[in-house]
């Protein structure tokens, strides 16, 4: 009888009481106020930064970038520092902190445990490992490897690395359909452990100039954000944030448990093997192009649950779009504190995320979803 | 405010002919990264051009009131392009390299000073940095100037029979402290003062300290950076490592220990910091060693 109240509530299956708190409910109202959010953040992000930019300038470079001419004078400098490094930055930062959230949020259904997260959970781990690999054996080790994929080839590995070490975990944590959390996390923490010390054997036999490339994708940062990073991850990212939310119902169904989504007409392996694939893909691509940036998986898809619950196919949209507004509030803060030096973003995200964490830990003990 | 800047800059300039060349643009807001390139632009006497530099520039204590652009591995684009630089000077450890492209693409230039850590190096580094600057005549100055110190070190040098073995120590962050094998400034700086390093031969750049191999090394002489002995817990800290008690340098109490700017950066101190280490792994030449080029030790 709960279970068909909760397959109602979660659109799995119609009635004829169908819950009206779902057609007019705070969900679509709070996505329509983190869509106005996520705007409003892109456009401070713009006008804020190392160097001064008034909002009238901003607005005056983008319409003369359209070809209109504002009454607003502005420096060259300034449409080039907004052209060339804040613009591709931002975009990046969309990208990332979407894909993070929304990952974080799949892996969360799949698992159906909110501790899942893909740094947590050394997927980031896995794609960092794989980058580092081509970074440092790129010119001998794997020549060939560069040579037929080039540019592509970083995020590509990345994400391989990030899908071995989702599959890993998957196939580690689960029996019988079920994840236990002390596995799910001991295989995690493996994980961790084992990309880690991999990782600390290439930066052993890394020259400088790759010790270099090196450190910036163990501290994650959006620094170096260009129009042609910005190209070759944005449809990676992007076809992984439109395709995970397709998956919504079947992870509600998932949610009931894995024999309740059979009987409801989903198929949890394909599901999975499904969401596991674009988790990877997304996560790669995002450390690929920042490095690893934790929390953001872990701590957006919990807030939005307070708020809205644990429906899927509100919460992993309204993830992409919180994701996306809190890594730009974060790098906003990283590139603005100590300027002219800027912060690892990865020390921001932490020093939010850590202490939120804990609280959650205090205040939702032994609750699960 | 910036183009202000420029016009009034660009004007006293041209007023006071100050410029030993005068040129059609030279570079009036300089960003220097790497303690040695900001040395030499001190020396140049073109500091007043200064408007960042990274937390490698320690010396002259000037340099560090200077807005700083952070770590030189970890610049930021924005921020570095806050100060409104008409050149930035960095040496190939500056990074990362899409940082680089960024501030490139944004039309300020970006000069890379090459230089390896030795004499022929650092004259070529200065000789750069000048002619960067618009000073070429001051530079090919202060180059010979350097140059014939490095001469007169060396010859004074050449009458030294005995290499004492020297093992560098270098402690990062955390962590056990780091060793020098070949191709790092240390190496080349015990080998320019009449040292030997015994792990050289088996070793490349800076890797973990191992004990064993450190006592097969049997320095007679153990070199760390000044903080790497503060961190450390100054002499007696480091006669604790495991294994130095079972060396020369650890039954002697031969620890020596400099300032890492002075030693490693290969700046326009050089002769005198490798006069100073001499007189450390040589102690009879002490006295005749230091040439009289006075101790410009900044850390003593």
């Amino acid at each position: 009888m709960k279970a068909r109240a909760l397959a109602l509530r979660f659109g799995l299956v119609t009635g004829s009481g169908t819950d009206p708190r779902m057609r007019f409910g705070r969900a679509p109202l709070v996505l329509i106020g983190l869509s106005l959010g996520l705007a409003l953040m892109s456009i401070v992000a713009l006008s804020v930064g190392a160097v001064e930019i008034a909002p009238t300038r901003v607005i005056a470079i983008l319409a003369h970038g359209l070809g209109l001419d504002l009454p607003w004078a502005f420096e060259p400098e300034q449409a080039a520092v907004l052209g060339a490094i804040r613009a591709p930055r931002i975009l990046l930062a969309i990208l990332v902190g979407a894909a993070l959230a929304v990952s974080g949020a799949a892996m969360q259904g799949l698992f159906r445990n909110p501790l899942a997260d893909p740094a947590l959970l050394g997927v980031s781990a896995g794609a960092a490992l794989a980058a580092v690999s081509v970074i440092v054996l790129g010119a001998t080790l794997l020549s060939g490897l560069t040579r037929i994929l080039g540019t592509a080839t970083l995020p590509i590995a990345a994400f391989g690395g990030s899908l071995v070490a989702t599959l890993l975990v998957h196939r580690l944590a689960s029996r019988d359909g079920h994840t236990a959390v002390a596995t799910l996390l001991l295989a995690g923490i493996a994980i961790n452990a084992i990309a880690g010390a991999a990782t600390g054997v290439l930066t052993f036999v890394a020259d400088d100039n790759q010790l270099r490339t090196l450190t910036f994708w163990t501290m994650g940062s959006l620094g170096g954000a260009t129009w042609s990073t910005v190209a070759v991850g944005a449809p990676l990212i992007l076809a992984a944030i439109v395709l995970i939310p397709l998956h919504a119902r079947a992870l509600n169904a998932i949610l009931l448990g894995e024999s309740e989504a059979r009987h409801l007409g989903f198929e949890p392996e394909r599901v999975k093997t499904l969401l596991v694939i674009l988790v990877a893909l997304a996560v790669g691509t995002a450390v690929a192009l920042s490095g690893i940036i934790g929390f953001i998986g872990l701590v957006v898809p919990h807030l939005l649950r307070l708020t809205i619950g644990p429906d899927h196919r509100w919460l992993l949209p309204g993830s992409a779009l919180l994701g996306a507004i809190l890594l730009l509030g974060a790098d906003l803060i990283a590139r603005t504190l100590v300027a002219p030096a800027e912060l690892p973003i990865g020390i921001v995200t932490a020093l939010l995320g850590g202490p939120f964490f804990l609280w959650l830990l205090a205040s939702r003990r032994g609750r699960g979803f | 405010m910036f183009r202000h800047a420029m016009v009034t800059g660009a004007l006293l300039f041209g007023l006071l002919g100050l410029a030993d060349q005068p040129r059609a643009a030279e570079p009036q807001r300089i960003v220097s990264v790497g303690g040695a390139l900001t040395e030499i632009l001190f020396r140049l006497d073109v500091q007043d051009r200064l408007v960042g530099v990274d937390t490698t520039s320690q010396w002259p204590s000037e340099a560090e009131a200077l807005p700083q652009v952070g770590y030189q591995r970890a610049l930021a684009a924005e921020g570095l392009l806050s100060l409104s630089p008409d050149l930035v000077l960095a040496t190939e450890a500056a990074g990362p390299p899409a940082v680089i492209e960024q501030i490139r693409a944004t039309g300020v230039e970006v000069r890379i000073i090459h230089g390896d850590p030795s004499p022929e190096g650092l004259v070529e580094k200065i000789r750069a940095v000048a002619e960067a600057v618009g000073r070429p005549a001051a530079g090919a100055a202060l180059a010979e100037e350097v140059a014939e110190k490095m001469r007169r070190v060396e010859a004074r040098l050449g009458e030294v029979s005995d290499r004492p073995s020297v093992v560098f120590l270098l402690s990062a962050a955390r962590g056990s402290p780091m060793a020098a094998g070949r191709d790092t400034a240390a190496d080349a700086a015990i080998r320019l003062a009449a040292g030997l390093n015994p792990l050289a031969a088996e070793m490349v750049g800076y890797k973990p300290l191992n004990t064993e191999s450190m006592i097969g090394a049997a320095p007679d002489v153990i070199l760390l950076t000044d903080r790497t002995l503060e961190g450390l817990g100054g002499i007696e800290g480091v006669l604790a490592l495991p294994g130095v008690s079972l060396t020369p340098a650890g039954r002697h109490r031969r620890i020596a220990a400099m300032d890492d700017l002075y030693l490693l950066g290969f700046g326009p101190r050089l002769p005198a910091a490798i006069a100073d280490l001499a007189a450390e792994l040589h102690p009879r030449l002490a006295p005749e060693t230091r040439l009289g080029l006075g101790r410009m030790d900044p850390s003593r």
